[in-house]
């Protein structure tokens, strides 16, 4: 596979969120601010990349039997390198996004990945799938947290877009965008826009 | 009449495959449809058990909320008209002006004031919601290439019988279109929704914005007017706290949502629903006696704090949303159970979560909406377990 494809291919194509469905508890938690959104991503992301590559750098050393807590211990040592490291320099976002960051861990994306990918491949093959499948993440939860923090406090990335009513303006806030579940409404939107467009995400009838 | 067949019979042919408005034939068999009987007839070899079809349905149902609509012109303009004559207050905007013109006086002992300054409140709300539910409807039509069908005449009616008579049009429009598009077209349109539309569009407006459905200063058409419904005072003191007698909340001279406040209009609705057979009777039963086992049940518990924990059941039944719910609601045929024995678990159910929403959740003051969604969601599964158990047992019967 080419590096192209594989950092391409799951924004659109095979998204990890729209196709595999697999980390939506944080596309639902943290998409209230784009702010956090961002934090989150490239926290994400790098987590991704960085325990995909290792654990494809060891694949041949470790042993099937025990290969999960290998995995676990990798990514989550990579998930506490990032909280500190947003507790150090980003304490603010830090605050509002708290247990969301050590959370990472049990994303879905980053374990499905190293078993699905990095098991089976080179480093740097391995390394790019993990931007890859990051970028899907981004790019979904920038589409969730943009129209949520649009509708619900009429701001992108906090600078006020729509003047709120009780702030004088037009723009009555939305309550139900501030609130997690507006999220499954933006992603199953975006689901069905991408299985319009390319019919063949679209699972097979039963 | 004969001129509107004409025109529409020599408009037909724009409509057809080739014409130049092909695309927008949904629209042009609604209206032929909606004033003409169709002359289709069944060709070939048929089994007919009876003329029975959704047109007839919607219809009979849209007969069975007559009362109700009566009753929500009458009270939603007696409220309003008995708050400005107690208050004194003058009444403001168009409606005034309409009602100057008429030469009406706010006079709450006047029906034709009472029914006329209601139309005014409900009316607008009405015209917006058929055009923006409309609207989609119509769109989805064209693209998915069918008619346009008769589902949402009732989804268009119920809607804006559950919405307070202050409820700004834009939010109403908002709502229709949240409620046609996610309640019911991105499952497939009508029969294969799983939630009732016009349930899910109040929802949303109630989750994104809770100011304009809900508190003390939305129920009566004044402005700036606070008084709270019979089920807020409830919350907040007790049986005792309620300023309305038992019939008056039966009959439905009280704020609240338009088509919910009167209890006597909802069950003639309900006898009629049942005496043509389209409305389950198993569910509004079950609902009624989960509704009554529930809060019998919370009446033994007592609390100190929860003043809804005391409400006897019969206040329970008149008040609130209740008897629009169990009648209009929580029947519509596509979004509950389809099985005999489902429907008793799914009003059952339906009965149960209400109550608990509506005594235990201090958040919210009602709780039909939710439960009913709620339990919309669970009819699938319900039917799905009766189904297998009936399996099962004729398999154990029959070897």
């Amino acid at each position: 596979m080419k590096i192209k494809e594989l950092v391409f291919d799951p924004i659109l194509k095979n998204n990890p969120i729209a196709l595999q469905i697999l980390g939506v508890c944080s596309a639902l938690a943290v998409t209230v601010q784009l702010k956090n959104v961002v934090v989150m991503c490239v926290a994400v992301t790098l987590v991704i990349a960085l325990a995909n590559m290792s654990v494809s750098i060891i694949r041949n050393h470790i042993p099937g039997s025990i290969r999960i807590i290998v995995q676990m211990t990798i990514i989550a040592s990579l998930v506490i390198i990032a909280e500190q490291f947003l507790k150090a320099f980003l304490f603010d976002q830090w605050k509002t996004m708290a247990v969301y960051v050590g959370l990472i861990i049990t994303n879905c994306i980053v374990m499905g990945r190293t078993e699905a990918f990095a098991l089976k491949n080179g480093p740097v093959a391995s390394f790019f799938d993990g931007i890859g499948n990051g970028l899907g993440y981004s790019f979904i939860l920038l589409f969730v947290g943009f129209f949520r923090e649009l509708f619900g406090s009429g701001k992108v990335f906090g600078y006020t877009v729509f003047e709120l009513s009780k702030d004088g303006g037009w723009y009555e806030a939305n309550g139900l965008a501030l609130l997690p579940p507006s999220a499954f409404f933006l992603i199953g939107l975006i689901i069905w826009i991408l299985r319009t467009k390319d019919p063949s995400q679209v699972e097979p009838q039963a | 009449m004969k001129f509107l067949r004409d025109f529409l019979d020599s408009k037909e042919h724009l409509f057809h495959k080739g014409g130049k408005l092909e695309k927008m034939y949904p629209l042009y068999e609604a209206i032929d449809t909606f004033a003409y009987t169709p002359a289709d007839v069944t060709a070939g070899q048929t089994h007919v058990r009876d003329g029975i079809d959704l047109k007839r349905t919607m219809i009979t149902v849209a007969m069975a909320l007559f009362p109700v609509i009566i009753w929500t012109l009458y009270n939603t303009g007696y409220q309003a008209n008995a708050v400005l004559a107690s208050t004194g207050a003058e009444a403001e905007g168009w409606r005034a002006s309409v009602m100057a013109m008429l030469n009406l006086a706010h006079d709450p002992a006047n029906i034709a004031s009472n029914m006329v300054y209601g139309f005014l409140w409900f009316f607008p709300v009405f015209l917006v919601t058929q055009i923006a539910g409309g609207t989609v409807e119509l769109i989805f039509s064209v693209i998915r290439k069918h008619e346009i069908n008769e589902g949402f005449l009732v989804t268009g009616i119920l809607y804006p019988l559950i919405l307070p008579p202050t409820i700004p049009l834009w939010q109403v429009a908002l709502g229709i279109i949240f409620g046609v598009l996610v309640g019911k077209e991105i499952y497939g349109g009508t029969g294969k929704n799983i939630f009732n539309p016009a349930l899910t569009a109040r929802a949303f407006l109630f989750f994104a914005y809770p100011a304009q459905i809900s508190g003390d200063a939305v129920w009566t058409a004044v402005d700036g007017y606070t008084g709270a419904t019979a089920l807020g005072q409830a919350a907040a003191g007790g049986l005792d706290a309620v300023t309305y007698s038992w019939s008056e909340l039966f009959f439905g001279l009280v704020p609240g949502s338009m088509g919910e406040t009167s209890t006597l209009a909802c069950l003639l609705g309900a006898v009629y629903l049942i005496a043509t057979g389209i409305g389950s009777w198993t569910i509004m039963l079950s609902v009624v006696i989960g509704m009554i086992v529930t809060s019998m049940g919370l009446n033994l518990i007592g609390s100190e704090t929860n003043f809804m924990f005391n409400i006897p059941w019969y206040y329970h039944f008149v008040m609130g949303g209740f008897a629009f719910a169990f009648v209009f609601m929580a029947t519509d045929p596509v979004s509950a159970s389809m099985t005999t024995k489902g429907k008793w678990f799914y009003g059952f159910g339906i009965g149960v979560m209400g109550i608990v929403v509506r005594c235990i959740n201090p958040a919210f003051p009602e709780g039909w909406m939710l439960a009913i969604l709620f339990m919309n969601a669970m009819g699938p599964l319900i039917d799905y377990f009766v189904i297998n158990s009936n399996i099962k047992r004729r398999m154990a019967r029959n070897g």
